[in-house]
């Protein structure tokens, strides 16, 4: 679906960077939204990009064995579970580094979706329904623009769902403690260890469902470099989110839109720093970054207990 | 952590990662034991083998570098494929321009631009995480991807050469200012690179004065700092030396490799370098051995997928069951008395009693 905004001017940019934004932006929800679950509960999860290839391998098989997309997006989840759940287990052991744990977890999940998917050689899997959003103009490319995966509309749910667990429930309080001060929420009978298991194999679910998007969304293939690095940059849109999971919706959006404003720029004939237009959301994390960090204080709203052992 | 268990509890992990693949293995209906004797046989069954396992070791030597020097001041850099990468652009950008210079004086130049442009990359990171509090592993990552972004810019742009088509590449360096082999084989000098630099770094961090203050910056920020060691300068230096070594694998990349820069700058040998350093606990010594052994297993995935019929990427699945495996085995240090081990320990109670 290659978008057309040639002969709509300045407005059919903007359709067309809405329309790239909500698309692009699916992946970067979910990874982030998992990566800032499993982050509440005090651990963190480099190994999302692993994750989100074997949920994009996953539901494609799914859904080209099965013909229903939707079993796919199921199947994906539960292999993040199961993914996830590994790496829970692992980085709870003791002398066990998170962050080599992570990049191992990257290689052992993209080698098994790389295995997995050159058996899939079907050129094109069920794809979800689309939610047309564009109905309302008479201009096709701006219906297909707006043409918008139901997942878009699943990953908001889910942020305001972790919004209100985090703030209102008593589960989202033992997540939070555990990962703001585990030694206090074991005093208070809290148990850690299973808290945290539970939310990072939750976490590493939600960031396979992203990888479902990647193949069950236009054109519906599957392909090595079908992530694109995606699931690598959960860590900084978390800490761009500040570990709120409605910003992680912003974040994602912003990440989103920025992935389509090259080819955007691209169609108005500005094809000269296209590479760099695509790397500016990086550019623009670490700027942030650098401009609030200072070495004597954390982050505001970084859980307490984050990279510490 | 006697020495026993040095050698026991890497090897066990190991045994226990490779029973593990060989289930997998067992489940696809293919046998574990001939494909184990496929990548021993491709990756160091014959000097022809060996030699393509060399080739792949010295990436790796270099990459595990950046990350297991600043390891030992304490800081975790996981931005070596950014290093790689940027090493990679100063080598080639310098070559191009010194095409007119003797071959030897080119290297050079090469060399040294890509050591610094991996050096300060890294050094840049460090010094976020140590004057501003940035994480040097969320400012690696970043750098990353600015890296692959800058490099397409400059390879799809000013660096291009027209006649690169599907795969954009810069321009070729000419054959004579090329990084040479060792004569007779296809292993080139990049393995010198790599290998005089892992002396180089266990030289520096075991037997110098640098060396010991880098570790009691690791081991105690405040007590470093307590007894007036710069641990600013310090770190930065360690991270401008990993990011130094780095920067030269993108060198090696470029010059004996590929002859030109082109995507397969990224190949990942960043990350997996990353990993040699970790299993290798951080030493120069250790990262020459598991190089050698990743650098085996990369260069069997060919045979894996001729001889039995497994895609290339059945040895990434190994890879990362191994990895996974000898990680997990760091818990186990300690944890078990190995019986030689304690009736050592028994000893001097059976001599007071």
């Amino acid at each position: 679906m290659q978008l057309q905004p040639e002969g709509l001017g300045a407005w059919g940019i903007a359709v067309a960077l809405a329309g790239g934004a909500m698309r692009g932006s699916i992946p970067y929800m979910f990874v982030s939204l998992g990566e800032c679950l499993t982050e509440k509960s005090g651990k963190i999860n480099l190994g999302m990009e692993g994750v989100l290839l074997m949920g994009a391998v996953t539901a494609f098989g799914v859904s080209d064995l099965t013909g229903s997309p939707w079993l796919g997006v199921l199947a994906a989840a539960a292999v993040g579970l199961v993914l996830g759940a590994i790496h829970a287990w692992l980085t709870q052991q003791p002398a066990v580094n998170d962050v080599a744990a992570g990049i191992a977890m990257i290689i052992f999940g993209s080698g098994l979706a790389f295995f997995f998917g050159k058996r899939f050689v079907a050129p094109m899997a069920p794809q979800l329904p689309l939610v047309a959003l564009g109905e309302w103009s008479r201009v096709g490319a701006i219906q297909s623009a707006l043409r918008i995966s139901p997942l878009f509309f699943i990953g908001i749910a889910v942020a305001f769902l972790l919004n209100w667990v985090f703030t209102r429930t008593s589960c989202g309080l033992k997540v939070r403690a555990a990962g703001d001060d585990p030694q206090a929420a074991r005093a208070l009978g809290i148990d850690v260890n299973g808290v945290r298991f539970i939310a990072i194999a939750m976490g590493g679910a939600l960031a396979a469902v992203g990888g479902a998007h990647l193949t069950l969304y236009f054109p519906g293939i599957w392909s090595e470099g079908i992530s694109g690095g995606q699931g690598l940059m959960a860590v900084a849109l978390v800490i761009f989110a500040r570990w709120s999971p409605r910003r992680c919706l912003a974040a994602a959006l912003l990440f989103g839109g920025a992935q389509a404003l090259g080819p955007s720029l691209q169609s108005l004939g500005i094809t000269g720093y296209y590479y760099l237009f695509n790397a500016s959301p990086y550019l623009l994390t670490l700027a942030v970054m650098v401009a609030t960090c200072t070495p004597s204080r954390r982050l505001a709203g970084m859980p307490g207990a984050l990279g510490k052992k | 952590m006697t020495r026993a268990e040095t050698v026991i509890v890497p090897l066990g992990a190991m045994l226990a990662g490779m029973i593990v693949f060989g289930a997998f293995c067992a489940a696809l209906g293919v046998n574990p034991l001939l494909v184990y004797a496929s990548i021993w046989k491709a990756g160091f069954g014959s000097w022809y083998s060996w030699q393509n396992t060399l080739v792949r070791a010295s990436p790796l030597l270099l990459c595990g570098l950046c990350t297991a020097i600043p390891a030992g001041a304490g800081i975790i850099v996981i931005g070596n494929e950014g290093a790689v990468v940027v090493g990679g652009l100063g080598a080639i950008a310098s070559g191009l321009a010194t095409l007119s210079l003797p071959p030897f004086l080119s290297l050079t130049t090469m060399f040294l631009s890509a050591a610094v442009c991996g050096g300060l990359w890294i050094a840049f990171s460090v010094a976020l995480q140590h004057y501003r509090g940035v994480s040097a592993v969320i400012s690696g990552l970043l750098l990353n991807y600015l890296a692959i972004a800058l490099m397409n810019q400059l390879i799809e742009g000013p660096l291009r050469d027209p006649s690169s088509l599907d795969n954009p590449a810069s321009y070729p360096l000419t054959p004579d200012h090329r990084l040479s082999y060792f004569s007779g084989t296809h292993v080139h000098h990049g393995l010198t690179f790599g290998l005089v630099a892992c002396v180089l770094a266990w030289f520096l961090v075991e037997r110098t004065t640098f060396g010991f203050a880098l570790k009691i910056c690791g081991g105690n920020v405040r007590a470093a700092r307590l007894s007036g060691l710069p641990v600013g300068r310090l770190v930065v230096i360690a991270g401008f030396l990993g990011g130094a070594c780095a920067g030269v694998a993108g060198m090696v990349e470029v010059a004996a490799v590929h002859g030109r820069a082109n995507e397969s700058l990224n190949a990942g040998y960043g990350y997996v370098g990353i990993l040699v350093a970790f299993l290798a606990r951080q030493s120069a010594f250790g990262v020459v051995l598991i190089s050698l052994l990743v650098g085996g297993l990369l260069a069997s995935g060919g045979m894996l997928q001729r001889a039995h019929g497994l895609p290339d990427a059945t040895i990434a699945v190994l890879q990362g069951i191994l990895f996974l495996f000898i990680l997990l085995s760091d818990t186990v240090y300690g944890r078990f008395k190995l019986p030689w081990a304690q009736s050592h320990e028994a000893k001097p109670d059976a001599a007071a009693a």
